[in-house]
């Protein structure tokens, strides 16, 4: 008997709505210390490292909602699943332009897939949220596609 | 950098060595205000996740993979496609290497695809990779 009921797969294309950030030259310069980037470009917030994008949307919620783990709240893009130990699947991502300080990003998440297969261990349930992210003027900066697995 | 004309399907990247410490991993999930207390709380993470140090962070060794190949091009060329997948924990302390190499070159796309990963002491990919540059002619 499937573990995905069609209330659940119904889900499938739902987006949040979008989130906008700005891109400064002294958040690419945090994050090209942080993570160690050796390119001049980045240390010196020329243009941000690929992977700033991760953190760029990160919610800013207030400190009472932070889950006991320190996490912020599940966004909810994901509905509640029956499965629940949730593990990183995978993140793939194209580029298509860089990233400069002074751009004003957009993100826009939606569920793309929701599927289950059977493991060697048992069930696994696979969500696939894709991340858009624009300019304002809606020229593609990059598209992600996060997998969550359930067990 | 390497020129497009003298790269190899097996070409090795300059491995990188990385020692993630605490203040390398404050600084990080400060930059990408991610509060969660794997990263910084060591009795948390070790008493009630039952994990043996503070954890690294998954996307970290995912940025250290882009890095790889970024570095390796240059100012001359771009990230075009890129996936990592996180599939063992990393703790700090532990000395991890990120590796890289050739698997395909499209000399008239002036595209390359590389194969990556980070590994551990014992030389387990933890997190492997594949990334596709893009040379800027």
């Amino acid at each position: 008997m499937p573990l995905l009921s069609p209330d659940l797969k119904a889900h499938v294309g739902h987006s949040l709505p979008p989130v906008k950030a700005e891109v400064t030259r002294r958040e690419i310069r945090k994050y090209a210390v942080a993570t160690g980037q050796r390119l001049q470009r980045f240390l010196d917030g020329d243009e941000a490292p690929p992977m700033f994008l991760f953190g760029l949307f990160q919610p800013i919620v207030e400190r009472e909602r932070l889950l006991a783990d320190g996490r912020q709240p599940d966004s909810g893009v994901v509905p509640e699943l029956p499965l629940k130990r949730v593990m990183a699947g995978g993140t793939e991502a194209t580029f298509y332009r860089g990233i400069y300080p002074g751009d004003v990003l957009v993100s826009t998440r939606r569920l793309a897939d929701l599927f289950e297969k059977e493991g060697s261990k048992g069930p696994l349930i696979f969500a696939v949220v894709e991340n858009r992210v624009e300019t304002e003027a809606g020229e593609p900066v990059m598209t992600e596609y996060v997998t969550r697995i359930a067990r | 950098m390497p020129e497009l004309e003298s790269i190899a399907v097996g070409d090795a990247l300059p491995e990188r060595t990385h020692e993630p410490d605490t203040v390398q991993l404050f600084l990080y999930n400060a930059a990408i205000w991610n509060p969660h207390r794997i990263h910084y709380d060591e009795p948390y993470t070790t008493e009630v996740e039952g994990h043996p140090g503070i954890v690294v962070d998954g996307p970290l060794q995912g940025d250290w993979l882009s890095q790889l190949a970024l570095e390796w091009v240059g100012d001359d060329g771009e990230l075009v496609t890129f996936r990592y997948s996180n599939r063992q924990a990393a703790y700090v302390g532990e000395r991890l290497r990120a590796r890289g190499r050739v698997v395909d070159v499209d000399r008239d796309g002036g595209l390359v695809r590389l194969e990556l990963a980070i590994v551990n002491e014992r030389d387990e990919p933890i997190t492997p990779g594949e990334a596709t540059v893009r040379f800027r002619s």
